[in-house]
């Protein structure tokens, strides 16, 4: 029963809400504004821990940020517009999806390109080898007396 | 030549290896700055308690070579490069003018200044990281060099010492002197 009880309870913390960083004297009073806050925040990089989004951070450099984003929403910017003042300050590092640019083309298209690579190197191997069963005989050099010899030698000594 | 095939994931192994074993060394604390080159982003910050009363904006970095320090008195590596600052001071080298970055009340950065001495020409309160956000700074402490036409032309980020003075700053700022120096002889003829 007791055990019932504990995984019911579990499962019940798995239902909660992610935890945010953002703290409810933060936000703003019209939900729709919040929410377009909240998308912009989700994308930008805190710069204290670096792996984590304002959103996320407890960061007091973070905070300021989502609080500056919300200065600019409500100063009428578009979510584009406020993000652009971000990485003007920061650079695209600030960005958590990083952009399409000729810079970061290999990062997007390296692992389709490495496994594009696989493929070809599988296809290679196999084609090769069912030649190569094919080839083996074709260009063997069929043995001397010399050797013939020491084989038989070596199989009647088997016996 | 068969033989070479095998050899290929190795080679990748390396260069890979190669790449990654670089990519420890590098910081990622270190970020490149988004306004070397560019001018002096729009502030105006209220003046540090007991202060000059006139606080600190963009407007005053026209004219003359200064440097925009941002530290804070929470801030240990401030604490660090603290001594050196007055020794700028001291000797009259150029003036540092301060970014007062997110005290938790309004007499923390003043006590700290009155403890440890004054560096710095202008200061301004940024309790809210509003000039901090828009310098672009990540951490204190950091050190802006300005020219005399309000351009940031270089950032530090972490404290002054007498090596970074000596083998960056201080270059820099004799080249930025004699660039306006030059400019103004060129507008006189």
């Amino acid at each position: 029963m007791k055990r019932v009880l504990l995984m019911a309870m579990l499962a019940l913390l798995m239902l909660s809400p992610q935890a945010w960083a953002v703290n409810p004297d933060e936000m703003l009073k019209d939900p729709a504004l919040e929410a377009r806050a909240r998308v912009i925040g989700k994308d930008l990089r805190c710069l204290v821990c670096q792996n984590q989004s304002i959103d996320d951070s407890n960061a007091e450099l973070a905070r300021d940020l989502r609080v500056l984003v919300r200065d600019r929403i409500l100063a009428g910017d578009s979510n584009e517009q406020v993000i652009d003042y971000v990485v003007s300050r920061y650079g695209d590092f600030v960005l958590l999806n990083p952009p399409m640019k000729k810079k970061t083309l290999l990062l997007w298209y390296g692992p389709v390109i490495i496994l594009g690579l696989g493929v070809v190197a599988i296809f290679v191997f196999y084609r090769r080898r069912r030649h190569g069963t094919v080839d083996a005989t074709a260009g063997a050099v069929p043995l001397s007396d010399a050797e013939r010899a020491k084989i038989d030698k070596i199989m009647d000594g088997d016996r | 030549m068969n033989r070479l095939v095998f050899l290929l994931p190795l080679l990748v192994l390396l260069v890979i290896g190669g790449y990654l074993a670089v990519g420890l060394t590098l910081d990622p604390k270190k970020l490149p700055s988004m306004l070397e080159g560019g001018p002096v982003p729009a502030f105006n910050l209220a003046p540090l308690e007991g202060r000059d009363a006139r606080g600190f904006s963009n407007e005053d970095l026209l004219g003359e070579v200064s440097l925009v320090n941002v530290f804070g008195s929470w801030c240990v590596a401030c604490r660090v490069e603290h001594p050196f600052l007055m020794k700028i001071k001291e000797n009259d080298w150029v003036p540092i003018h301060a970014i007062d970055w997110r005290e938790p009340d309004r007499t923390a950065g003043p006590d700290w200044l009155r403890r440890f001495g004054d560096p710095y020409t202008l200061a301004g309160d940024d309790p809210r990281s509003k000039a901090a956000i828009a310098f672009g700074v990540t951490g204190a402490p950091e050190t802006f060099v300005v020219d005399p036409q309000g351009i940031i032309r270089y950032k530090h980020v972490g404290p002054v010492t007498q090596q970074v003075w000596d083998d960056t700053l201080a270059p820099l700022i004799e080249h930025l002197r004699a660039e306006a120096a030059n400019k103004s002889k060129g507008e006189g003829g």
